[in-house]
C-alpha cells in the first residue's frame, strides 16, 4: 500500500481527525473564542465610531456610494481575525513541536504535505466559525452587506485563511522556541495589519506617504482584506485573488520544505539520546 | 525482502561537522525484545528520528518489516508503532480522544477505531480511564497509554525511546513488562532504547551504542560473557571512549 494507494475514505478519515481535533482544542478553549471576537469587536465599537468623525470617506470600489466608516473597516477586521488565527495556528504548532505532539502528526503513513495542509484547513474552518459569528454581531450593528454576500465571502474566507495560515506555518517552523512567539506579534502581525487597507484605503495612504503606500500595496495582507471586501459586495477582484493564491501557494511550499525530513527545520535539529 | 521487523544497514548522520552515527548497522528479529542499550548521547534518539523519518537518512537503508523508509515511507510508518522518550500525548485531551486522533491518522474508520480504542486499553490496563483527560493520569499510566496509542494501528514493530525515564520504581516495571507480554500477545516486535541495565533479561536480543557506533550486538548472555552485562558494558564504552 502507497500513500497514493490508500482508499478515498481514508484520507478523509485522516482529514476529519486533524480537524476534529483542532476543532476540540479550540471549543475547550472558549477563551480563544472570545478574544478572537472581542479584538474585532473592539475595533469595530470604539475605533470605528471614533474615527468616523474624523476619516472621510469617499466613493472606493466596491462601494457605490460613500459607506461608514464603520461599513469601511469590517472587511479588514474579518481578515484581522483570519490573521490573528494564522499566527495562533502558529503558535499551536510550536507547541504541538514542544510537547511532542507534533511528532505523532509527522510519523503518520499519509504525507507530510497533506498532514499539513489538512492542519492548515482545520485552522481555517475555525477562524470562519469566527469570522461569521464576528460578522453576525456586526450586522446587529447595522452593518448590512448584501445577503448573497455571506454566501460568496465564504471562498473569500478559505483563501485568504488558508493563505495567512500558511504564513502561520511557515513562521512556526523558524520558530524555534514557544517564548519567541511575542516576537511574531511584533514583527509580523502588527506591521502586516496596520500597513495595509483594513483600516484606511491605499489613495489615503498615498496622500499621506506614497512610501507608506507602496509597502501597503506589497503587503499579502492588503489583497487578502480586499479579496474579503469585494467579495461580500459582490464583487470580483481578480489581482486580489491572484496575490492571495500566489502568496498561498509561496508560503505552504515554504512550509512543507521547512517540515522535510531532509531539509529546512527537522534536518537542523540535534536531539539528545 | 527481508523478514526481520526491523533492519538497519550502514547508516550514518552528521548534525553539521558532529558525526552522531556512523555505519550503524542492526536488526530487530520478529517477535524479539531487542534492547539497545547506550548512555546519554549515544545515538539512540537520532537513530529513532531517522527510523521514523523525522530526519532523513541520506546513507545506509533502513527496512521496517521488509519496506524502505526512504522509498516506501507510507508502508514503512503503517507498520511502525512509536513511543517517543519526550511524552506526546495531548494533555488537555481524554484518553480515548488521544487515541481516536492517532487512529484518525492512520486513516482508521471511527467505528473500526472504537473497538480497537476499547482493545488496545483493556490490554494496557487503563479500559476504566478512557474518558479521563491526560493530564490526570499518572507518568505511568501516561505511558501505557502512549504505548496503548502505539498499538492502535497494529504494529510490526514497537519503538521505545527511553520509555521509562521519570517514572518510579513500579511504573518502570509494569511498562517493561506490559511491552514484554505484548511481544507474546500481539507478536509485535520491540526495540527498547534505554541507558538501564536493569531492564535488559539475559535472553533479550541486545544492542550497545556508543558514541554513534555499535560496539557489540547479539543475545544479551553472549554480550555479556562470564563477567556480567553491567562489566562488559563498561570495558566495552570504556575501551571506545
Amino acid at each position: 500500500m502507497t500513500a497514493r494507494r490508500f482508499p478515498a475514505a481514508a484520507w478523509a478519515t485522516a482529514f476529519r481527525g486533524i480537524a476534529w481535533r483542532e476543532t476540540l482544542r479550540f471549543v475547550q478553549q472558549r477563551g480563544r473564542f472570545m478574544a478572537a471576537l472581542v479584538r474585532p469587536l473592539v475595533w469595530l465599537f470604539i475605533f470605528a465610531a471614533g474615527f468616523r468623525a474624523v476619516l472621510g470617506l469617499s466613493i472606493t470600489p466596491p462601494y457605490q456610494t460613500y459607506v461608514l466608516y464603520e461599513v469601511y473597516v469590517t472587511p479588514g477586521l474579518v481578515a484581522m481575525i483570519q490573521l490573528f488565527n494564522g499566527m495562533q495556528s502558529s503558535l499551536s504548532m510550536v507547541y504541538d513541536r514542544e510537547t511532542g505532539a507534533m511528532r505523532t502528526l509527522l510519523v503518520s503513513p499519509f504525507p507530510r504535505w497533506f498532514l499539513l495542509g489538512s492542519k492548515l484547513m482545520a485552522g481555517v474552518i475555525v477562524s470562519i466559525i469566527q469570522a461569521y459569528a464576528f460578522l453576525l454581531i456586526a450586522w446587529f450593528w447595522d452593518i448590512r452587506p448584501p445577503a448573497w454576500g455571506y454566501v460568496a465571502v465564504l471562498p473569500a474566507l478559505v483563501l485568504s485563511g488558508l493563505m495567512l495560515g500558511a504564513l502561520g506555518l511557515f513562521l512556526s517552523s523558524a520558530i524555534r522556541q514557544l517564548e519567541n512567539f511575542a516576537g511574531v506579534m511584533n514583527f509580523v502581525i502588527f506591521p502586516m495589519f496596520f500597513a495595509s487597507s483594513a483600516l484606511y484605503p491605499l489613495w489615503r495612504m498615498n496622500e499621506s506617504s506614497p512610501l507608506l503606500h507602496d509597502i501597503c500595496a506589497a503587503n499579502p495582507f492588503t489583497y487578502a482584506v480586499e479579496l474579503i471586501r469585494f467579495a461580500l459586495y459582490l464583487q470580483w477582484n481578480g489581482q486580489a485573488l491572484a496575490v492571495v493564491a500566489g502568496c498561498l501557494a509561496a508560503f505552504f511550499g515554504a512550509a512543507v520544505f521547512m517540515y522535510d525530513p531532509a531539509k529546512g527545520l527537522w534536518a537542523r535539529r540535534k536531539e539528545r539520546g | 525482502m527481508s523478514t526481520d521487523a526491523l533492519r538497519i544497514t550502514g547508516l550514518s548522520h552528521s548534525f553539521g561537522s558532529v558525526k552522531a552515527l556512523s555505519d550503524v548497522s542492526l536488526t530487530v528479529p520478529r517477535g524479539s525484545f531487542t534492547a539497545l542499550l547506550g548512555v546519554n548521547g549515544a545515538g539512540k534518539t537520532t537513530l529513532f528520528s531517522l527510523v521514523t523519518r523525522l530526519y532523513s537518512n541520506v546513507s545506509g537503508s533502513i527496512e521496517v518489516a521488509g519496506y524502505d523508509v526512504r522509498r516506501q515511507p507510507a508502508q514503512a510508518m503503517a507498520r511502525l508503532g512509536v513511543v517517543f522518550q519526550s511524552r506526546a500525548l495531548d494533555a488537555d485531551l481524554s484518553v480515548a480522544q488521544n487515541l481516536a486522533y492517532h487512529a484518525a491518522l492512520h486513516g482508521i474508520s471511527r467505528p473500526q477505531a472504537r473497538d480497537r480504542i476499547e482493545r488496545v486499553l483493556a490490554q494496557v490496563g487503563l479500559d476504566s480511564r478512557a474518558g479521563d483527560r491526560v493530564s490526570a493520569l499518572s507518568g505511568g499510566q501516561q505511558r501505557r497509554a502512549e504505548i496503548a496509542r502505539a498499538l492502535i494501528h497494529r504494529p510490526d514493530l514497537l519503538l521505545l525511546d527511553e520509555a521509562t525515564v521519570g517514572l518510579d520504581v513500579k511504573s518502570r516495571a509494569e511498562v517493561l513488562a506490559l511491552t514484554r507480554s505484548l511481544i507474546a500477545s500481539e507478536g509485535v516486535s520491540a526495540l527498547w532504547a534505554t541507558h538501564i541495565l536493569d531492564e535488559i533479561q539475559p535472553d533479550d536480543d541486545l544492542v550497545i551504542l556508543h558514541k554513534g557506533r555499535v560496539l557489540d550486538s547479539g543475545k544479551a548472555t553472549a554480550v555479556s560473557g562470564q563477567s556480567g552485562l553491567t562489566q562488559a558494558f563498561l570495558s566495552l564504552t570504556g575501551a571506545a571512549a
